[in-house]
């Protein structure tokens, strides 16, 4: 247990996100993690940030994800 | 660290067979879908604990949910991974197939918004999970009271894994020398409620994440914590999990929920080991509103290993049911039925030697 | 068997499987039958016809990329295309609900004349009939295609060969992917079109470069490993895929890690696999990739005699996975 997705905040409104999961993109509630600011990385599991991802360590995840699945912009 | 050097650093350091445990569905299936078994040396033995919450809530919880949702006007809510569960009355899947109305959804938040889209409707959200995700209900909640919201019942299976490890090494049946722990259950929970295992039962520990390379990382601190002959709980997956947690997800969760004893399948009753909502939410708890009582525990069908496999006392192919009545077509039991239990898993990528 | 139709039945894989060879195939045994491939293999006086239908339920019926239109032609159009068969004619059965809004219709029977006259082929005879309100999504299609198979090509689901290459047109799942998002239920937003295309162009372009292929298959319901895998079985082979060959756009990939789903079963409808002798591996590339609709053609494994009947995916870290077929459709975990 369980899915936790990193995505970037880019935008904030009454404590809810739109944040970009590398391409879709998803309303996220900030009710756990109050402190997110937009540009933040974070991880999302059931529709919640659960926690701040230091940038530099989320750009790992989302390279690792890539790298890991083999794949470059195909677009 | 590249996943290649890891794999050679894991085959350097490794001296003997070892048997780690990783309690995290999620776990499970990362494990089999990077394929890591079969790049890990032979003696490196991986069990799948009880941390799949399809696989250990007991028959009678879903039950339980089900009748709700066959009653007149009401409309049930839960999580995908739940569907295919199957029970000595069907699964969720069969119900709804048989038009009972019960939805699939993402997010506990959506609840609020289908209770206020249904309004002539009781809407029943059985909620399952962990840590990780009880905090996210624990806020719904407290939305779903703020805006008075009046059909909006919780119905909650919801329990903890550190009772559960704690009963798991009580029980003293498994040799397990070393834990994957969790890496979102940690990322609220933190390190603390994990130290009684090193410290009362000497195991080594590594807070892990879920990409292949998070867990070849856990695998070899792990390794290296047991060739220092030291046990402690590590944190491999730094970018996410910190050492106190997230205290704020907590504080609502302790606002919302209490402990209470909970039954697990496979393991039995594990005292204060489940969240039940508080008396101050008691208009929306499930529980209360519609008056139900304990369930009776449906025991699991007879020859079904289940429970030892949970507890990581038997691989797959030694329970008698496992590739003959119950294969991922025709689970019987709920470590077949979800793509996160070991038998599902086993089945479909063998121990690593199916390729040899 | 279960006692009642699930959903599952209906989604590609291995329930629907189960339904066709252990229920259906025991009122309808034949040898033409049997072959279960894409569209069925008719004699007339020395040539092969195609025959084939099938039944669009989808919805939403509009979604980026195309419609129920668009789809059913495309769909019965590239049935017939992986038999090698120009299509000769296509039959349309309407099933609309009362109360379909008359704009709509003309939207989706637009389209699919359009994709008509894009491939060349007439509809020329149909059906129609209305359903209560309440009984349908609003429109359901089947659609039916007959097609002639060029002398020479032998397009079988049972005829991959040890060491053939596997080979697809481009990036999986792109169509399913837009459906889901297009279906508003999960609230996630995306820029995903569907890859809705009829493929009787390429296959003719690649055809006339070589006849000598064995397989051709689209994959649709069940996507790309329910495919290969039902390729595996038919032909008493193994398939070997490597994970880092597989194209998938990152914006699916993405709302498969939303959803905790598995891309490679996810429904495309308008790529292509092509499975033939490896001395054509390049031939058949280049005719591809000079096509528009398959520019991003690679080769993504082999097949091999060992494990018949199964597909592996070798992982990015040199591990293995079974591929199974997809056994009903992926609800969207969390765990």
């Amino acid at each position: 247990m369980c899915l936790g997705i990193p995505g970037k905040v880019l935008n904030i409104k009454d404590e809810m996100a739109e944040v970009d999961f590398g391409g879709v993109k998803r309303t996220v509630s900030l009710l756990l993690c109050p402190e997110v600011k937009v540009g933040d990385y974070v991880l999302v599991h059931v529709g919640f940030a659960i926690t701040k991802l230091e940038e530099e360590e989320a750009k790992e995840t989302l390279k690792l994800l890539e790298e890991y699945l083999g794949r470059e912009e195909l677009d | 660290m590249e996943e290649k050097s890891l794999i050679e650093a894991i085959r350097a350091l490794h001296d003997g067979p070892i048997r780690l445990m990783e309690v995290c569905g999620t776990h499970t299936v990362s494990i089999s879908r990077a394929g890591i078994r079969v790049v890990l040396p032979k003696g490196i033995e991986l069990l799948s604990g009880p941390g799949c919450p399809v696989c250990v809530t007991p028959q009678e919880e879903i039950k339980q949910a089900m009748d709700l949702a066959r009653e007149k006007d009401t409309l049930l809510l839960t999580f995908g991974d739940l569907m295919r569960v199957p029970t000595k009355y069907g699964s969720f899947e069969t119900l709804k197939a048989e038009g009972t109305d019960i939805r699939v959804i993402l997010s506990p938040f959506d609840a609020i918004r289908i209770a206020e889209e249904n309004s002539g409707k009781r809407v029943v959200f059985f909620s399952v999970g962990f840590e990780t995700t009880a905090p996210a209900v624990a806020a719904t909640i407290l939305e779903a009271k703020k805006r008075d919201i009046k059909n909006l019942f919780f119905l909650s299976a919801h329990k903890l894994i550190p009772p559960a490890l704690r009963a798991l090494l009580e029980g003293r049946r498994v040799l397990i020398d070393g834990f994957i722990l969790p890496g979102h259950v940690s990322v609220i929970i933190g390190r603390e409620p994990y130290e009684f295992i090193p410290r009362d039962f000497g195991i080594p520990c590594v807070i892990t994440g879920f990409e292949p390379q998070d867990i070849l990382e856990g695998i070899l601190m792990l390794l290296q914590q047991k060739r220092k002959k030291r046990a402690e709980v590590q944190i491999q997956y730094k970018r996410a999990v910190r050492p106190e947690g997230n205290p704020r997800a907590r504080a609502l969760m302790e606002k919302v929920f209490e402990e209470r004893d909970s039954r697990w399948r496979g393991l039995g009753l594990i005292p204060l080991s489940g969240l039940g909502l508080r008396e101050s939410f008691k208009d929306m708890d499930a529980q209360r509103v519609f008056e139900l009582k304990e369930p009776e525990p449906i025991p699991d069908p007879p020859n079904c290993k289940c429970a030892e496999i949970l507890q990581g006392l038997l691989k797959p192919p030694e329970c008698p049911l496992f590739g003959k009545t119950c294969t991922p077509q025709h689970p019987i039991g709920p470590c077949m039925v979800s793509s996160e239990g070991s038998c599902s898993a086993y089945y479909r990528y063998g121990d690593g030697e199916f390729y040899a | 068997m279960h006692d009642k139709v699930l959903l599952a039945h209906g989604a590609g894989g291995g329930a629907s499987y189960d339904l066709i060879r252990k229920f259906f195939l025991t009122f309808f045994s034949n040898k033409v039958l049997q072959a279960l491939d894409d569209a069925a293999v008719l004699s007339l006086d020395g040539s092969r016809l195609a025959f084939t239908i099938d039944a669009y339920v989808v919805y939403p019926l509009f979604f980026p990329g195309g419609n129920i239109g668009k789809l059913a032609l495309c769909g019965t159009v590239n049935d017939l295309s992986v038999m090698g068969a120009k299509p000769l004619g296509i039959a349309v059965a309407y099933i609309l609900e009362e109360g379909f809004p008359m704009e709509d219709l003309e939207r989706i029977t637009s389209s699919l004349s359009e994709m008509a006259k894009e491939v060349g082929v007439w509809v020329v005879t149909g059906d129609t009939k209305v359903v209560p309100k309440g009984t349908s999504h609003g429109l359901f299609l089947i659609t039916s295609g007959i097609g002639l198979i060029e002398e020479g090509v032998f397009l079988s689901g049972s005829r991959a060969k040890p060491r053939d290459v596997v080979i697809v047109s481009g990036p999986i799942g792109d169509h399913e992917a837009a459906v889901i998002l297009a279906r508003g239920e999960f609230a996630i937003e995306g820029d995903l079109k569907s890859d809705c295309a009829p493929l009787w162009d390429l296959v003719r372009s690649i055809l006339k470069v070589t006849k000598n292929v064995h397989v051709m298959r689209d994959p649709t319901r069940g996507g790309l490993a329910t495919s290969l895998w039902e390729i595996a079985q038919s032909s008493k082979v193994g398939i070997v895929i490597e994970e880092e060959s597989i194209p998938v756009r990152r914006e699916v990939l993405a709302l498969c890690e939303l959803l905790g789903f598995d891309p490679y079963y996810l429904a495309s409808e308008g790529r292509l696999i092509v499975i033939a002798p490896e001395e054509e591996a390049e031939r058949i590339l280049s005719a591809m990739r000079e096509h528009p609709l398959g520019r991003e053609g690679k080769i993504i494994g082999n097949v091999v005699e060992e494990n018949p009947g199964r597909v592996l995916l070798k992982t990015k870290i040199g591990g293995h996975r079974l591929l199974e077929p997809l056994m009903g459709s992926q609800f969207p975990r969390i765990c």
